[in-house]
């Protein structure tokens, strides 16, 4: 028998098991995490976004050995976390404004320099992460980020991408998917929803400003997101991880079904997985079971305008297009065609 | 507020842990345990989910004890068990489903390797229970009988134990000495066992014991016949003679030509041992079609890759002179089968009955309270207590399919009540547990595993030797097919829901431990429930 023993206790699907030594665990696995943000936040039932920075920040705060310090833009992740005068945050946290996180992340990282210089160290043990949304990241902190990448500042900047301004009431973000219903782009008229052909890709802008390392992850993938965290915290300059974390409220979809989006986001082929080094794509996460997008946008109600009665098939084919296109751009299905 | 605070603070810091969200949750998680459908489906009772845990880390033993609380064979079962487990296995959903019997034959095989015997009961009850019948029921019965700390004996007609799994199963699908082996270790836990002896007596078997109750488990050793005219010159025997007789001192004297009668597993095992003996044509005649065999298809799959060959829907009408007469059927719309009058002839230097058993009647006639039918005893199937009170049966001389896995839990069950009648209490039926079903589990977490095979023996030492046709899995393969279990409904601490709450609000409360829910903090999202792997978690509704 030649097989792999590859079932499923010490699979890499499941968080932990019981059965693998602890150092081979997640890092979510260990009843000593530090759960950086911690419980009494005022995050939505099923919120993605609380579950991605606790997954990225313990993950970081592991491979620094807790000498971190984070920058956080305005939005959902700083209101739920901070109502004057609690804080969910177990770590040196700064908020100043909503576009400029990328900006502050910069200036610590300076100080942290020049400290460490004077000290006679090479540089400083403390390290920096900035992280906001995709509404801080995208649009309004797109300049202090881009600035960021280009003067490789020694940062890691995390991107929660929940495709839209949640916390203001669910506007549209230059994240936000063609089709989506938000209260800015109504499912009215020819082209309901997001038009098609507007937005960004961040993930690929940050690949062209060749910064050392840029990946995505998503909350259903928890050990690949830990991978990256871990691995982007062992290099120096900038760095930038965009986690596709659902939302409930803005999405419409039911509050136990967020890692199930997470993992359809990826299956459908609508969200690559993958990293890249200096620019270039180094690694891919495959799909593992292939599923057409319609099986990920009924779940939502953003999209409830495309199905039923009146609904839209050709919108469907035309989303379905674009993880076709998602698909062969990244190569994300085995070469077993 | 007499700290000097920075310009327009006029709060001191504090920790969100102030703000307890548990009181938005209108739903709450709860961890369950359900009833996996490999238990639900074991006739013998085994918690199999429960044993398959344990021998996932390895510790062999520690799944050998926890499998025989329920099953003292599982050497035997992981032989001659038709595993309806693994036909009801979640996993055979996914891919296949789970070797559960191969592993079972391991643990078996490991223990016997190993010497690990039963722990004698804790303390004596004083109490004297008989035992009519050495076959899987009787056995079983007197193993759980003295594990509960009765003092038990077995009386057996035959010269050795085993009923029809020595008597009825060949030695190439059960070798004696696992069967001599299992027996031993029930025996050294202090049961009486005495061979060569019908009892026809009950009452005076049981006073002659001092047995407060009795099992009765006599089995069914009388074959059916059926009228078939022939000559004096045509050899006809029964397949309960054939089997029975390979286990003496003499093989059968079956010929070059044998013909089968019957579709049952005991028509192919008949079959299988006439080419072993050197038959060159091992014929069945079976009434109608493949699909509609009794016997299982496995059976007739090795069988057929042995040279056995089956004439379908055929009848036998005579038999003379080394030559026997066969009428074609069909079937009808009802899917029964109809003679049509087509005729042919088949050689055959012995004709062999395979048509089913019946349970020596005699020797209950004299026993008062026992009612029949059908051929069998009447039973409570709640407790397997016969007409008179104090007298259980079970087996094949009770309601019910016969093989070998359901007599082992007749005599189980019949063990518990025979427990409770001696101490003049009555068992309540065990609480049901709701069935961990497919739809509950989140198989996405679940790698891709195709189940390990057994090696089977060369096919020329199949048809030559009584060897043991399937080989058992080694250690590596069995710890594998172990961990292919999804664990259904139970939880196997994959730490699943304590990574996934939004709210840190899973308490892991360490290996072996499991998980607790802190509902200070828990808003009742679902998530963990939802992505619980093997669906041990139920979200039940607050109360408003």
């Amino acid at each position: 028998m030649t097989q792999n023993i590859k079932f499923y206790q010490t699979g890499t699907f499941t968080v932990g098991n019981r059965l693998l030594d602890p150092e081979h665990r997640a890092v979510q696995a260990s009843i000593q995490r530090d759960n950086s943000l911690t419980s009494g936040h005022r995050a939505c039932q099923g919120c993605g976004e609380a579950l991605g920075a606790r997954y990225a920040v313990d993950a970081a705060m592991r491979a620094t050995d807790g000498q971190l310090i984070a920058a956080n833009a305005t939005g959902c992740l700083e209101v739920f976390s901070t109502p004057y005068p609690e804080t969910s945050w177990k770590l040196p946290w700064l908020h100043s404004l909503f576009g400029n996180a990328a900006a502050v992340g910069s200036g610590i990282a300076a100080a942290l320099a020049v400290k460490a210089r004077k000290a006679g160290l090479e540089r400083s043990a403390v390290r920096v992460i900035a992280q906001g949304g995709d509404g801080g990241t995208t649009d309004i902190g797109f300049g202090c980020l881009s600035g960021m990448f280009e003067r490789n500042d020694d940062v890691l900047y995390i991107c929660y991408d929940n495709e839209g301004y949640m916390n203001t009431g669910v506007q549209r973000s230059s994240a936000t998917p063609p089709g989506a219903r938000t209260a800015t782009t109504v499912p009215l008229g020819p082209n309901p929803g997001e038009e098609f052909g507007r937005g960004k890709n961040l993930p690929l802008i940050a690949m062209a400003h060749e910064i050392p390392y840029v990946a995505t992850a998503t909350v259903a993938d928890l050990r690949d997101l830990e991978a990256k965290v871990e691995h982007a915290m062992s290099l120096h300059g900038a760095r930038y991880l965009q986690i596709l974390v659902p939302c409930p409220l803005g999405w419409g979809a039911a509050s136990c079904d967020t890692i199930r989006l997470a993992r359809l986001a990826r299956e459908t082929g609508l969200f690559p997985v993958f990293e890249a080094k200096g620019g270039e794509i180094t690694a891919v996460t495959k799909i593992r079971h292939q599923q057409p997008v319609e099986n990920y946008l009924r779940l939502q109600k953003r999209f409830a305008h495309l199905f039923g009665d009146k609904g839209r098939p050709d919108i469907v084919a035309r989303i379905q297009a674009m993880a076709d296109k998602n698909i062969r751009r990244f190569g994300l299905l085995e070469a077993a065609e | 507020m007499t700290m000097k605070k920075p310009f327009a603070i006029t709060l001191d810091p504090g920790s969100s842990l102030a703000n307890k969200t548990g009181s938005w949750r209108t739903e709450r998680p709860v961890y369950v345990h359900r009833l996996p459908p490999c238990n639900h489906a074991c006739p013998a009772g085994e918690d199999i989910q429960g044993w398959l845990f344990h021998a996932e880390s390895g510790d062999y033993e520690t799944a050998w004890r926890h499998l025989t609380q329920n099953n003292p064979f599982p050497a035997i079962m992981g032989r001659v068990c038709y595993h309806s487990c693994e036909t009801a296995c979640n996993r055979g959903t996914l891919d296949q489903a789970v070797g559960i019997n191969s592993v079972e034959r391991f643990l078996g095989d490991e223990a016997l390797k190993l010497g690990w015997a039963f722990a004698p009961p804790a303390m004596e009850t004083g109490k004297r229970v008989l035992v009519v019948g050495a076959g899987p029921s009787g056995l079983a019965a007197a193993y759980h009988l003295r594990r509960l700390g009765h003092a038990v004996t077995v009386i057996e007609a035959g010269d050795s134990p085993g009923g029809m799994m020595r008597f009825g199963i060949p030695k190439y699908r059960l070798p004696r000495e696992v069967l001599d082996g299992e027996v031993a270790r029930i025996a050294a836990m202090g049961v009486t066992f005495r061979y060569g002896e019908k009892v026809s007596d009950l009452a005076a078997s049981m006073a002659e014991t001092h047995a407060d109750a009795a099992f009765l488990a006599i089995g069914a050793h009388i074959a059916k016949r059926a009228f078939i005219p022939a000559k004096d010159s045509a050899r006809i025997l029964d397949a309960v003679a054939v089997l029975r007789s390979m286990e003496g001192a003499g093989p059968p004297m079956l010929g070059r030509r044998v013909v089968v009668y019957g579709g049952g597993d005991t028509a192919i095992d008949v079959a299988r041992t006439a080419r072993r003996l050197g038959a060159s044509e091992a014929v069945i005649v079976y009434r109608r079609t493949r699909e509609r065999m009794p016997a299982h298809d496995f059976e007739l799959e090795e069988a057929l890759q042995e040279g056995v060959k089956v004439r379908w829907l055929s009848t036998i009408t005579g038999a003379e002179g080394g030559q026997l007469t066969i009428e074609k059927m069909e079937l009808d719309a009802a899917g029964k089968p109809q003679p049509t009058g087509v005729f042919e002839t088949l050689d055959a230097d012995s004709l062999v009955l395979a048509l089913g058993q019946d349970v020596d009647m005699s020797l209950l006639a004299a026993i008062p309270g026992l009612v029949t039918a059908d051929g069998v005893v009447l039973v409570d199937p709640e407790t397997m207590m016969t007409g008179q009170p104090g007298l259980f049966a079970g087996g094949d001389m009770a309601p019910g399919a016969r093989n070998v896995t359901v007599a082992i839990g007749h005599g189980a069950k019949a063990a518990r009540h025979i427990d409770a009648w001696l101490h003049g209490t009555k068992l309540a039926p065990p609480a049901e547990r709701p069935l961990a079903g497919f739809d509950r589990l989140n198989t996405w977490y679940y790698s891709d595993a195709p189940a390990s095979l057994r090696p089977q023996l060369d096919l020329a030492r199949r048809t030559s030797s009584f060897d043991e046709v399937q080989g058992g899995l080694t250690e590596a393969n069995a710890l594998f097919e172990a961990r292919r279990c999804l664990s259904c409904g139970n939880c196997f601490e994959c730490d699943t829901c304590y990574g996934v709450c939004p709210d840190n609000a899973v308490i892991k409360l360490g290996s072996g431990m499991g998980f607790t829910i802190n509902l200070d903090y828990c808003k009742g999202c679902g998530i963990c429930a939802a992505e619980c792997p093997c669906g041990a978690i139920d979200m039940v509704p607050e109360e408003s």
